[in-house]
């Protein structure tokens, strides 16, 4: 593939809200590779951390937020740690997510159908509620009934409860994060 | 009968690893003559040199072997140590038995000592018929010439006269000032290029010790260290250089302007009579008499008209002088890869397609566009400048495999100085590989990336076309594994170095060697960076091998440190290894006279016997440096090379035949 540069490009209003999200510099990056070294999930990546990096510096737009690189990262921050130059790798996949989850344009669907339902579980029971979380994933991922048999297994060794157990809610936590996400004019310019 | 001794050195495992040391001692034994044979572990320590001079003393040595390394290492230290004790120097052979054998033949150790023991026995053939040799002495020349009036250049005549001693500066050009001169900035501190030159062309002009030719050339050298003769051509000026008073008023006046500027790396025009710059030293113009219209129609005149020196004579011829030196510094400065030899490139067709200089005079506010980057197609600013490294170097195909050191640099510098002044601009850099390896260069370049926004593609541009208003820049960027495409107002090519084109013409003056590349050769590319195979002559700046300013003055300075410490001394020693004709035998042939690399054969009448007089070959035992082709060449066997004269070679053939 041929892609075209130019000003146009190498400012790109993407590249911008990532710099401005992550607060991070894009162009600090000298393609080192470190960050692609010592990734532990860079086997199953599609494009390897140090190639978004390099794509976003060209404004490869497009490619980037095709890439299901930002959604495999774990956040280990093995990159981060590494970097010669200081850049935080995680946080600019992070960066990258909250961009792709704003503008729904994620190219995987399971993953932020987990972080949804992964959050709400802990927004009001305080923690995860296994049953719960596994059950409403299955269901909106579309597979209702794909952990079922282990599950009957479990609940009859005891394992899993029906009910959850609740470490007190942080329905109020959440509600101030919500807050202040709206007021923030960072995320009202970007999102 | 000759008392011999042969010492083998094992030079720690060098060269005991595979020869097998005692052997060799054992058979060198048995040689006649040989009185006394032995080894020690390093012969050339100090121990080692004081068991052979105790040796000679106690045996009452006359002759000494020393079964070693090779004698370019260490000839002088073992003849030194003969001396010492009490022989003549000469009176030593080395059997070389380290390059010429351990190291070559490891792999088969019996061989290798039987080849050592025939080394040491052919040395000792040698020596049986060497005869005692007298050193020489010459005078010195305490004056140095530097040619080449760069920064190199000018580094090494201010350095060579503040140690006391004159130099004279001969430049080609109509001023000094090189390369740096028509550099904006430097890199990695951004100071101003003339800034810091200028002070230095003013001390050289101002300086008593040092004699400035500029518009000249080195014509002829012949002489050898201590004691160059050399011609130099002082080409005509046509201004008379007492009289000018350096007002410009001719320049101003002088209707022809059609040549391009050469300081302007021809993006604009100059005058027929002109001063390559503003801050020229000298600051007296030339007549170029090639575009002057009145040496092309005997009419016009003008700049004597105007001149209110009188200064202006047309009458004015190239000169020669013959002057004399004690040493010789080379620094004549680099060329500039010429890109037209690149197809995708556009073969030096595409106006908007420019070089590295060419920039650099545009956006220095000296230059002729007072620092505005214009477009030579339209005068347009550009926005979109492609830079592309590595032209004319790390290119096998087009026989420039070295790298040329500064592009790196100078390209990232550039970038800056566009961003710097156009705001709006943005510039992509094509590399192969950054080598940013001086004192705050890798600093710089990424300073020039994450502070300027100057995008680094790592990959080759495959092609340029010219659009209607633009040129699409066709290349990869191998970091992402895309091919690119921009479109760019300008493109500029790092254009690598080269020697100048008359290096070569002036190494076969000097005789010192160049390499495969053009640069010339110094003597040790570690321990001998300056000096050349040709003592005397020493070298500074690009002229060695591509380099930037720090490196260049740093080797300006070690160079002139040298010429200091050469014409410090009272006198030179002269190997005593030269031809001697015989005149008996000579028959006045004039083969040697011809064959001699370094004219150092006269041919003169002499008076043979009484009232037979014949013109006969004679060694100018100053200039003769011992190749030994006059030697090999005469018919009569009149003429011998001292230290290797036919019997000793004929002793060591015989040694050969009689095994």
């Amino acid at each position: 593939m041929r892609i075209v540069l130019g000003k146009e490009q190498i400012e790109s209003a993407f590249k911008k809200k990532v710099e401005i999200l992550s607060n991070q510099r894009i162009l600090s990056c000298y393609q080192c590779g470190k960050c692609s070294a010592g990734c532990p999930i860079g086997y199953e990546m599609d494009y390897l951390p140090n190639k978004i990096i390099r794509m976003l510096q060209l404004g490869m737009t497009d490619d980037v937020m095709k890439s299901k690189t930002p959604w495999l990262c774990a956040s280990c921050q093995t990159c981060t740690t590494r970097c010669p130059r200081e850049i935080d790798v995680a946080r600019v996949m992070d960066a990258i997510r909250i961009i792709a989850q704003v503008e729904n344009r994620s190219p995987v669907k399971e993953i932020p159908i987990f972080n949804q339902i992964f959050l709400k579980s802990v927004e009001f029971t305080g923690r995860v509620f296994e049953v719960g979380v596994i059950g409403a994933y299955n269901f909106f991922s579309l597979n209702p009934f794909k952990d079922i048999p282990l599950g009957i297994k479990m609940f009859l060794k005891g394992k899993l409860s029906l009910m959850p157990h609740s470490a007190g809610n942080l329905r109020g936590l959440f509600k101030r994060v919500r807050e202040k996400e709206k007021r923030s004019a960072v995320s009202d310019q970007l999102l | 009968m000759a008392r011999i001794g042969v010492f083998i050195c094992h030079c720690g495992s060098n060269i005991a690893g595979v020869v097998s040391v005692e052997k060799v001692v054992e058979a060198a034994q048995t040689l006649p003559g040989v009185r006394v044979s032995m080894d020690y572990k390093y012969m050339c320590s100090d121990p080692g040199q004081n068991l052979i001079i105790n040796t000679i003393k106690e045996q009452g040595l006359d002759r000494v072997v020393v079964g070693s390394c090779s004698p370019r290492m260490h000839e002088n230290t073992f003849r030194a140590s003969v001396e010492r004790a009490g022989l003549n120097p000469y009176m030593l052979e080395i059997a070389n038995i380290r390059e010429h054998v351990s190291w070559v033949h490891s792999d088969n150790k019996d061989a290798a000592t039987d080849k050592a023991i025939k080394l040491v026995e052919l040395a000792v053939a040698k020596v049986r018929r060497n005869e005692p040799l007298q050193k020489m002495y010459a005078a010195i020349e305490k004056r140095a010439l530097v040619i080449g009036g760069g920064i190199a250049g000018i580094q090494a005549a201010l350095d060579i006269a503040a140690n006391g001693y004159k130099v004279m500066l001969v430049e080609k050009e109509p001023s000094i000032g090189g390369r740096m001169s028509q550099l904006d900035k430097t890199f990695p501190t951004m100071d101003c290029s003339a800034c810091i030159l200028t002070p230095k062309m003013v001390a050289v002009a101002q300086n008593k010790n040092i004699t400035l030719q500029t518009y000249a050339e080195v014509a002829e050298v012949h002489g050898y260290v201590g004691n160059f003769e050399v011609k130099i051509k002082k080409k005509a000026r046509f201004v008379n250089m007492a009289k000018c008073i350096g007002c410009g008023v001719c320049t101003e006046k002088c209707p022809s302007k059609k040549t391009l500027s050469e300081f302007n790396a021809n993006i604009a025009a100059r005058k027929a009579i002109y001063t390559p710059f503003p801050q020229a030293v000298p600051n007296i113009p030339v007549i170029d008499k090639d575009s002057c219209l009145y040496f092309a129609t005997g009419k016009c005149k003008v700049c004597e008209k105007v001149c209110p020196a009188e200064a202006i004579d047309y009458t004015q011829e190239d000169e020669i002088i013959t002057e004399r030196f004690g040493a010789i510094v080379v620094a004549t400065g680099y060329d500039l890869y010429d890109h037209s030899r690149y197809g995708e490139y556009g073969y030096g067709e595409i106006p908007d397609v420019i070089t590295g200089l060419q920039l650099e005079r545009m956006i220095n506010s000296g230059g002729p566009t007072g620092g505005h980057v214009k477009r030579p197609s339209d005068g347009k600013e550009p926005e979109t400048v492609v830079f592309i490294q590595c032209v004319g170097s790390r290119d096998d195909a087009k026989g420039k495999p070295y790298c040329s050191r500064v592009c790196c640099m100078y390209t990232a510098k550039q970038a800056l100085l566009l961003k710097e002044h156009y705001p709006n601009s943005q510039a992509f850099v094509f590399y192969m590989d950054i080598r940013a390896a001086g004192k705050g260069y890798e600093e710089f370049v990424q300073r020039v990336q994450t502070e300027y926004g100057v995008v680094y593609l790592r990959g080759r541009v495959s092609r340029i076309y010219e659009k209607k208003d633009h040129l699409l820049v066709k290349g990869v960027d191998t970091l992402s594994g895309q091919q690119v495409e921009i479109k760019a107002d300008m493109v500029v090519l790092a254009t690598g170095l080269e020697p100048k084109k008359e290096a070569q013409n002036l190494a076969q003056l000097l005789h010192i060697g160049y390499d495969q590349n053009g640069f010339y050769t110094e003597l040790h590319p570690k321990l001998a960076p300056v000096e050349t195979q040709i003592a005397g002559v020493y070298l500074a700046g690009c002229c060695q091998s591509p380099k930037d300013i720090p490196d260049t003055v740093a080797q300006a300075s070690a160079t002139a440190a040298k010429v200091g410490a050469l014409l410090s001394q009272e006198s030179l020693e002269i190997e005593p290894m030269i031809s001697e004709v015989n005149p008996l035998l000579c028959s006045g042939c004039r083969m040697c006279y011809h064959a001699c690399p370094y004219s150092a054969i006269e041919m003169e009448d002499k008076e043979i016997r009484r009232g037979d007089v014949r013109c006969v070959a004679k060694v100018l035992t100053s200039v003769c440096k011992g190749c030994g082709v006059c030697a090999a060449g005469c018919y009569c066997k009149a003429i011998d090379l001292k230290g290797w004269t036919d019997r000793q070679l004929m002793e060591e053939i015989g040694v050969l035949r009689y095994r």
